[in-house]
């Protein structure tokens, strides 16, 4: 029951193995690694589709041009959407493998050994 | 066998099988983390498909194809921004909320801040954003069945809404998250083979080639080119290209904000399980939506879509199940009467579904932030919270009932881009602040809330939506001065406006020394909540 009431109970106590991670080297590592990413990655594929969102409005020539048997840059545009999507998502999976969860695992085993031998 | 036999046969074998899948989960079911998490052990796989399954619902299957029926390319941009939605929930929140959070949305704000007051608003918004999408759910099933008896029979629909409103109700109380977890898997299952089958009769029509398909939609609806580029529904003027950027920003932002896709998260054992279950459902979730594209210009190309054709009449929603029946053969056929029950049926499962999530959703919210919490603090033990949430279902499920009667009217798309635009306005903001703002507080929270949730269910309310326009609820009065349908392009700024106001100007020093433990926990997932293992 120790983790409920320590759940519901905000601010009651404040457990200090989260401060010992938290000054960690590995956990500064950790947390550059994950926000090197995401935060670019964010950036990029929301501009991208913004400037789909954009274009499909302000820039109707240019997406109505055909690119051949009535497929324009519209519908190529549309489905480059998907193939990013598609992207980034396995791109985010295998760095996180790589690089993250490593170190997370390491910190969780830290952890783990001193909250009482693992008992929760 | 006459069609109408079948169809009932189909439908009736849908309500059995989850009826089914629901009472073997009951038995599964122990403790509170069984009820609201389903015991964290599902695996990813079958995670990823119950997030398809949650998340594909009647807008997507029947929305999004009547939308590009009738409007070409424009409904397109639905299907995107439902996509590359999934890239803010993968990166962003899907594995810190799974670390950090326990049942609810709530719980995660919870973790730092005062707690009843941040619950309350948080399950405020939980519950305003499912209903408002289980309204959509429930007038697709009252559409689908008035087409299916043939007739415009009011009664046949409000029987419809009831009794989806019933199953839902049971769906939740009896089988908790496994049960409801299972219906949703069961329903990808059928809703991917559904579209797979109709997908490949239509391009068979067209030698499976795309371009003679988009041709014959050009032609057949009489808009030529201009149906297959962007502009025939929103760039007829400068205030509907903005309202076509207003719904984009909504549709990408929105789905990290919704309460029933987010508690799914907490269904695995571990943040990894959640990663690699957003990666399977990004799969799932794109390859269907790229049918859709085969659905709606196939239901342009091969259907009467007239201003007087039964899809127009439908606000476009009929558009799948009535190319089911023309790929088939068409009206009077054997193969077009099966393939329209089957895909009925289908649609069917699909809004059982996903009304089950939302129902299980609020519920939850319901019974573990404002009951055990807020009212309780604190000292509601398990059995008696999950009795509320049963309690709470049974409410929830009332309200629906009561009000998607009347909301018959409204289209099933707005009222999902709707719901969409309040969880991206009210939900994300605080979501994201609190992830990543030492910060961030209570007072922050409370106002991105409640100012999202106001400003963007509030414009919606003065928009030619509610009011003015012919196609409005009331058309008879209008006091609508806000131009957009969508209010998101204001609301979500709003929000995040809010948030950082109410943090600047209020002190509470608890709240960044907390943040040191939510940042280690939501990133390493040390103390995080653990599977239940029976």
């Amino acid at each position: 029951m120790s983790s409920l009431d320590q759940f519901h109970d905000h601010a009651r106590r404040h457990d200090p193995v989260y401060d010992e991670l938290h000054a960690t080297p590995e956990f500064t590592r950790l947390r550059a690694a994950y926000r090197n990413f995401v935060f670019p990655a964010t950036v990029a594929f929301l501009t991208w589709y913004l400037l789909y969102v954009v274009m499909c409005n302000w820039a109707t020539d240019f997406m109505a041009k055909e690119i051949g048997g009535n497929i324009n840059v519209a519908l190529v545009f549309g489905l480059l959407q998907f193939a990013t999507t598609f992207l980034i998502a396995l791109l985010y999976a295998r760095y996180m493998g790589s690089r993250v969860d490593p170190l997370a695992r390491g910190l969780e085993e830290r952890y783990n050994a001193e909250s009482r031998g693992g008992a929760r | 066998m006459s069609s109408d036999t079948l169809t009932a046969v189909l439908f009736v074998a849908v309500v059995l099988v989850t009826v089914g899948i629901t009472f073997w989960a009951s038995r599964q079911t122990k403790g509170a983390a069984d009820f609201y998490a389903g015991g964290r052990g599902f695996t990813g796989f079958q995670n990823g498909m119950a997030i398809s399954g949650d998340y594909m619902s009647a807008a997507s299957f029947l929305g999004i194809s009547g939308a590009i029926a009738l409007f070409g390319y424009d409904g397109f941009l639905y299907s995107i921004g439902f996509l590359v939605a999934w890239l803010v929930a993968l990166l962003l929140v899907a594995e810190l909320l799974r670390n950090s959070g326990r049942y609810t949305m709530a719980d995660q704000l919870a973790y730092r801040m005062r707690q009843r007051p941040v619950r309350t608003a948080a399950s405020t918004s939980t519950v305003v954003v499912s209903i408002f999408y289980l309204l959509a759910q429930m007038v697709g099933a009252g559409a689908l069945v008035a087409l299916l008896l043939g007739a415009e029979s009011e009664t046949a629909k409000n029987l419809t809404i009831v009794a989806v409103g019933l199953l839902m109700i049971f769906y939740v109380t009896v089988g908790g998250m496994k049960g409801t977890t299972w219906v949703q898997i069961v329903k990808a299952v059928l809703l991917m083979s559904g579209t797979i089958l109709i997908t490949i009769l239509v391009l068979a029509k067209f030698d499976f080639d795309f371009g003679e398909l988009l041709g014959a939609a050009a032609t057949n609806t009489g808009k030529g080119d201009a149906f297959l580029q962007p502009g025939l529904k929103y760039g007829i003027d400068t205030t509907s290209k903005i309202d076509f950027l207003s719904l984009g920003l909504a549709l990408v932002l929105g789905t990290a904000g919704l309460p029933h896709i987010l508690i799914r998260f907490y269904t695995v054992p571990t943040a990894k399980v959640a990663r690699t279950s957003v990666l399977w459902a990004i799969g799932l979730i794109g390859a269907f939506y790229l049918m859709t594209l085969a659905l709606g210009f196939g239901a342009a190309a091969l259907l009467d879509t007239g201003p007087d054709s039964k899809v127009a009449a439908s606000g476009g929603n009929l558009a799948s199940p009535l190319l089911a029946e023309a790929v088939g053969g068409g009206d009077g056929t054997t193969g077009g009467a099966v393939l329209l029950a089957l895909i009925s049926a289908v649609a069917f499962a699909t809004i059982l579904a996903v009304v089950a999530g939302l129902t299980l959703t609020s519920a939850s919210s319901v019974a573990h932030d404002l009951y055990a919490t807020v009212f309780k603090r604190g000292a509601a033990s398990e059995r008696d919270e999950v009795r509320v949430a049963k309690l709470s279902a049974f409410v929830i499920g009332g309200i629906a009932i009561a009000l998607a009667i009347p909301a018959q009217k409204l289209n099933i798309a707005f009222l999902v881009a709707l719901a969409f635009a309040v969880a991206a306005s009210a939900n994300l903001p605080s979501l994201i602040y609190n992830l990543f703002w030492r910060r961030f507080n209570t007072r922050g929270a409370t106002w991105a809330i409640y100012g999202g949730l106001i400003a963007s269910v509030g414009l919606v309310f003065f928009s030619p939506v509610v009011s003015g326009s012919e196609t409005a609820l009331f058309t008879d009065h209008d006091w609508s001065w806000f131009p957009l349908s969508n209010p998101g392009i204001i609301s979500i700024p709003v929000g995040f406006l809010l948030g950082w106001l109410g943090t600047v100007t209020s002190r509470e020093p608890d709240t960044a020394e907390r943040y040191t433990e939510l940042e280690v926990r939501a990133l390493t997932g040390a103390g995080a909540e653990q599977a239940v293992h029976h």
